[in-house]
């Protein structure tokens, strides 16, 4: 589970921190272990495309990898992508094999993007 | 003497190997392995006297009452309890909320206080809170230090003449801290005598010896299933008179002397408590398990586990970045071990020791408010018990320096 890709997106996440200009934003838990994801977008309300997107938080490097994975193929595109991604998706991003209780992990990031959609600020 | 070795040879399940390789189970505090002498006695109930209980007068159903019954009078007498007083119920906290539903509604109002402790499982937290915001009573939570232990100087000023409930574990699920029972229900009745005292001892009466008499508390709780019993099959026991006074739990079966058209006439106790067709082979599993333990000695499973305990805390205390919970003295504390991996998110650990076979924790372990306190976020938690040896902590050992090498 831990390629060389993952372990990196972990040590060296990308868009982690908050943004200076923010449209949207929500925070989720993942109570059984401890997981907190905060996404921030910036979005452009006519084209509908996420011209910005940051994440925060701590949380395993599965749900980390996979929050910084997600910034990455997100930004620039429209939220309509964001809100049909789905869990087999996130598994195909992350490019490894994840037990039934890790796929919780993967998938916090995108559901925290989902709920802040539909949370604008 | 407990030798792990050869007890290991009693279970079953450690003839699998997964992966080629031997298992490595640390998880008993979230449930523990069976022996072939408690499977044994449950397919026996499967494959030779299959019957409901009290309901016949033929041979199986006489031999199936007697060996449910048999096994209530074996857990009465392992934490030196009378047999009508023990309920069966299907854990732990099916025994605390069965308190909060037939005992708390008639003896505590609003303005009353409810007093727990921030150790506590949620099975001991929960009902208490909720009772309190339903009803507008006070719910006080004692705090621990650092070092996981109780202070008993702030006991005093927590009971006070309207404490109606004092709820506290025998020993932490996370920090394995053992508070002083008995001490502490003396301070608590002194304080006022009025005051209802429960004790969580899900995880104490399979870790050493329990008295509910010398403890002096008027209701405790366990679960089989951590005591080398089946799931699905716990323990209320409470002093007879309480039991008398409180209203039934669930209606039905078995929970009855006579019913008429316009009333009912209940069952003594602790059938009265027991509606239905009970888990006959859970209370016969629960029974075998009691035999097994008493083979080994109460006294004998606790040495074994402070020796392992100490074993574990000086093994771990040689890692650096390895942070560990609780109570320092191995003498002081259950086999249970929670602990930090610096840099390494507990979820983490726990897949790559996985990788060896080796089943630790990780989370909250139902201990939400302790974790939130103590401000440590989610912990790995690896827990000991008659079947742990020490190369099963040399290998949680290798397994963690593995887990710090790929991080960093």
């Amino acid at each position: 589970m831990y390629r060389e890709v993952i372990l990196d997106h972990y040590k060296h996440p990308h868009h982690f921190g908050t943004l200076p200009k923010k449209s949207a934003q929500a925070t989720l838990y993942n109570t059984s272990c401890g997981d907190t994801i905060t996404m921030e977008l910036y979005i452009d309300k006519k084209s509908k495309k996420i011209v910005d997107i940051g994440f925060s938080g701590s949380g395993c490097a599965i749900s980390m990898a996979s929050a910084s994975m997600l910034t990455d193929e997100l930004i620039g595109k429209s939220t309509d992508v964001a809100q049909n991604l789905k869990t087999e998706d996130i598994i195909k991003l992350l490019g490894t094999t994840l037990t039934p209780s890790r796929v919780k992990c993967a998938v916090l990031p995108l559901e925290v993007i989902q709920k802040a959609m539909n949370n604008t600020v | 003497m407990i030798n792990a070795k050869t007890i290991k040879k009693d279970f079953p399940l450690f003839s699998r190997n997964i992966n080629k390789k031997p298992i490595v189970y640390l998880d008993t505090t979230a449930t523990s392995l069976k022996p072939a002498y408690v499977i044994d006695a449950i397919n026996d109930y499967y494959t030779k006297f299959t019957a409901n209980v009290f309901r016949g007068i033929y041979t199986l159903s006489e031999e199936a009452t007697c060996a449910y019954e048999d096994a209530r009078e074996k857990i009465a007498r392992f934490i030196n309890a009378q047999k009508e007083e023990i309920v069966f119920t299907k854990n732990t906290d099916e025994s605390l909320s069965l308190l909060s539903y037939c005992y708390l509604p008639y003896h505590v109002k609003k303005g009353d206080a409810l007093v727990t402790t921030i150790l506590e499982h949620h099975a001991n937290f929960i009902p208490w809170q909720q009772y309190a915001i339903a009803h507008g009573c006070t719910f006080f939570v004692w705090k621990v230090g650092n070092d996981g232990e109780l202070d008993l100087g702030e006991l005093n000023k927590l009971i006070t003449p309207k404490t109606k409930i004092f709820a506290i574990t025998a020993a932490s699920n996370v920090l394995g801290t053992i508070p002083d029972i008995e001490k502490i229900v003396k301070i608590v009745k002194k304080r006022n005598p009025h005051c209802f005292v429960v004790v969580d001892a899900a995880q104490a009466v399979p870790h050493f010896p329990i008295d509910v008499v010398k403890w002096g508390a008027d209701a405790v709780a366990f679960s089989g299933h951590k005591m080398l019993g089946p799931s699905g099959i716990g323990v209320l026991w409470a002093k007879k008179a309480i039991l008398e006074e409180m209203p039934p739990f669930l209606f039905g079966g078995d929970m009855i002397r006579e019913v008429h058209e316009k009333d009912t006439v209940f069952n003594d106790v602790p059938h009265k408590f027991e509606a239905g067709t009970p888990y006959i082979e859970g209370a016969i599993g629960l029974g075998a398990a009691v035999e097994y333990l008493s083979k080994l000695g109460m006294k004998n499973v606790r040495k074994h586990e402070v020796e392992i305990t100490t074993y574990a805390l000086q093994q771990l205390r040689k890692i650096p970045g390895i942070t560990i919970f609780g109570p320092k003295d191995a003498a002081k504390r259950g086999g249970v071990v929670a602990f930090h991996v610096k840099g390494v998110h507990p979820h983490d650990v726990a897949q790559l020791l996985n990788e060896d076979n080796i089943c630790i924790r990780v989370g909250y372990h139902c201990a939400m408010p302790l974790h939130e306190h103590l401000g440590i976020g989610a912990t790995c938690r690896a827990s000991f018990y008659i079947y742990t040896t020490i190369e099963d902590i040399d290998a949680l050992i290798t397994g963690l320096q593995k887990v710090i090498k790929v991080f960093s």
